[in-house]
């Protein structure tokens, strides 16, 4: 018998409501089924089961809010479960990832000490990674009322049942309009319905709980900061080469490149990469990019892309527009969501320069990329025009210092300075 | 596809891209990378999605000349007379 829950889709996500399932009692699932849609604070989600049975029972119905690691269906291992379960046991896949949000997962730290206080992990929600219950967690267990296994449901309809805009229409032989300081009302196809309360309560609650998370990050981690021009000719031109001879849905864009140059140098400095638990750092063993993604309309969410060192750029292009699109049409998945272990945003498309960015907590750092813009360089006594990035790391000064946080934009630099190896 | 055709196909591709925005009020000789706030993720898609509609690839080296909903419409019907 295997337990679904509530899974934690980032650090700042308290609770969450169930706003559609996709599955019924005696359905059979099988790992990675997307068996569910939760809304958060963020955004709409997609969650996708992690052990293979079938459906016994729907604990939580839809439209109920509740709290992370809250049991939202119970499953059993039928006769098409066991038969599915058994071999996965004996060899899991390859591309097996971390450990699911929905497991109940304790340091051994916050374990002995649930025991001392005699309290059951299994109503404490977990901030940890994937979910983890904490020390901090357990301590906020024991001081705090006893929770109310649900609340009643009172977030707006979710964002992903608002309709997308049909294609459109051909204007019915309208002839072309001589230029105008505007588009013709006639021409433009017509909007989705408005969604005003929902859309700002949404807003609303994304800004609560970005500024939550902020200020704990600020409050708690000793940030410093450091910056590096890059010079990123050299990449640029290897990959407007290698575009010539792609389509243009295989078009790799710059973001590709930086992506997989802080892939690999956090591979190489792994004290950028992991998870700041308990008073102690625990690395990755693998690398998940967060990529900080701007919601139009406002807002910012960070998926993962996982194992980034290992991909090519052409799967990473694929991941990076499937999550970016995901983000921005609510329909993340929860696995997308769940174990970020160090985040990059971006805002050169913005026009800016610099990015001083928080520390996404429990990750350790935080990398920054402003535009890329041409610059006057001197090199070996000779002054050209250089396309360069300024990049600037955001870490935590309890895991690391300004050396090895030197070392990692170092790393950065060497590997875009190499792209075909990339 | 004439003139006519192509400047409906870039607004509906713009209103897909960005639902939220209010396509009455773009100037269209204005950088629409401005107006609607396109990021370069945004500026692919519409890449791909122009591709698929009209057939037209745009290369890289182009996507100066595509920046504003005129430019863009001028450019995709020379590209499609010339074709």
């Amino acid at each position: 018998m295997g337990e679904f829950r509530m899974p934690s889709l980032g650090a700042d996500m308290e609770r969450g409501t169930l706003t559609r399932w996709k599955v019924s009692v005696g359905d059979h699932v099988t790992k990675g089924d997307i068996i569910a849609e939760v809304d958060t604070d963020k955004a709409t989600m997609e969650v996708e089961v992690f052990e293979t049975g079938v459906i016994e029972r729907i604990v939580v119905q839809e439209g109920e809010t509740v709290p992370v690691g809250t049991v939202l269906a119970v499953l059993a291992a039928g006769e098409e479960g066991a038969a599915a379960v058994a071999p996965a046991a004996v060899a899991p896949p390859a591309e097996e990832v971390t450990p699911p949000a929905t497991r109940v997962e304790a340091s051994p730290l916050a374990r002995r000490l649930a025991a001392k206080l005699g309290v059951d992990l299994a109503t404490v929600r977990g901030s940890g990674p994937q979910g983890a219950i904490t020390r901090t967690d357990v301590e906020g267990a024991a001081a705090a009322p006893e929770v109310a296994p649900t609340v009643p449901a009172a977030m707006p309809a979710p964002e992903a049942e608002t309709p997308v805009p049909a294609p459109a229409p051909a204007p019915a032989g309208a002839p072309a309009p001589a230029p105008a300081p505007a588009v013709a009302v006639a021409e433009v196809p017509p909007r989705p319905a408005p969604t005003h309360g929902a859309d700002a309560d949404r807003r609303n609650a994304m800004r609560r709980a970005t500024g939550v998370l902020m200020a704990r990050s600020k409050r708690e981690i000793p940030h410093y900061y450091l910056g590096m021009h890059l010079d990123v000719s050299h990449a640029l031109r290897w990959m407007e080469e290698a575009n010539l001879e792609r389509s243009v849905a295989q078009r790799l864009v710059p973001a590709v490149l930086l992506l997989k140059a802080v892939g690999r140098a956090a591979r190489d400095v792994p004290q950028m990469n992991g998870f700041w638990v308990d008073d102690d750092f625990h690395p990755s063993d693998g690398v998940h990019l967060g990529v900080a993604t701007s919601l139009r309309g406002g807002g910012l969410i960070a998926p993962a892309i996982h194992d980034v060192d290992q991909k090519s750029l052409d799967q990473l292009m694929e991941d990076l527009r499937d999550v970016v699109e995901r983000a921005r049409t609510g329909t993340l998945r929860s696995s997308q969501m769940s174990d970020p272990t160090l985040t990059v945003t971006n805002l050169g498309d913005q026009g800016v320069e610099t990015v001083y960015g928080v520390i996404y907590a429990p990750q350790v750092a935080l990398v920054g990329f402003g535009r890329i813009m041409e610059r006057p360089w001197a090199e070996n006594g000779l002054l050209g025009v250089r396309r360069v990035v300024h990049t600037t790391l955001s870490a935590d000064h309890r895991v690391s210092d300004g050396h090895i946080g030197g070392r990692f934009l170092a790393a950065i630099n060497r590997y875009l300075q190499e792209p075909a190896s990339l | 596809m004439n003139e006519s055709d192509i400047r409906a196909t870039v607004l509906g591709i713009l209103a897909r891209i960005a639902p939220e925005a209010d396509l009455t009020t773009l100037d269209p000789d204005v950088e629409w990378q401005e107006q609607l706030d396109l990021d370069s993720m945004n500026l692919l898609s519409m890449m791909v999605e122009i591709e698929h509609a009209t057939g037209i690839s745009v290369p890289e080296r182009d996507y100066p000349r595509v920046s504003t909903l005129n430019q863009c419409v001028d450019y995709l019907a020379g590209r499609a007379a010339a074709a």
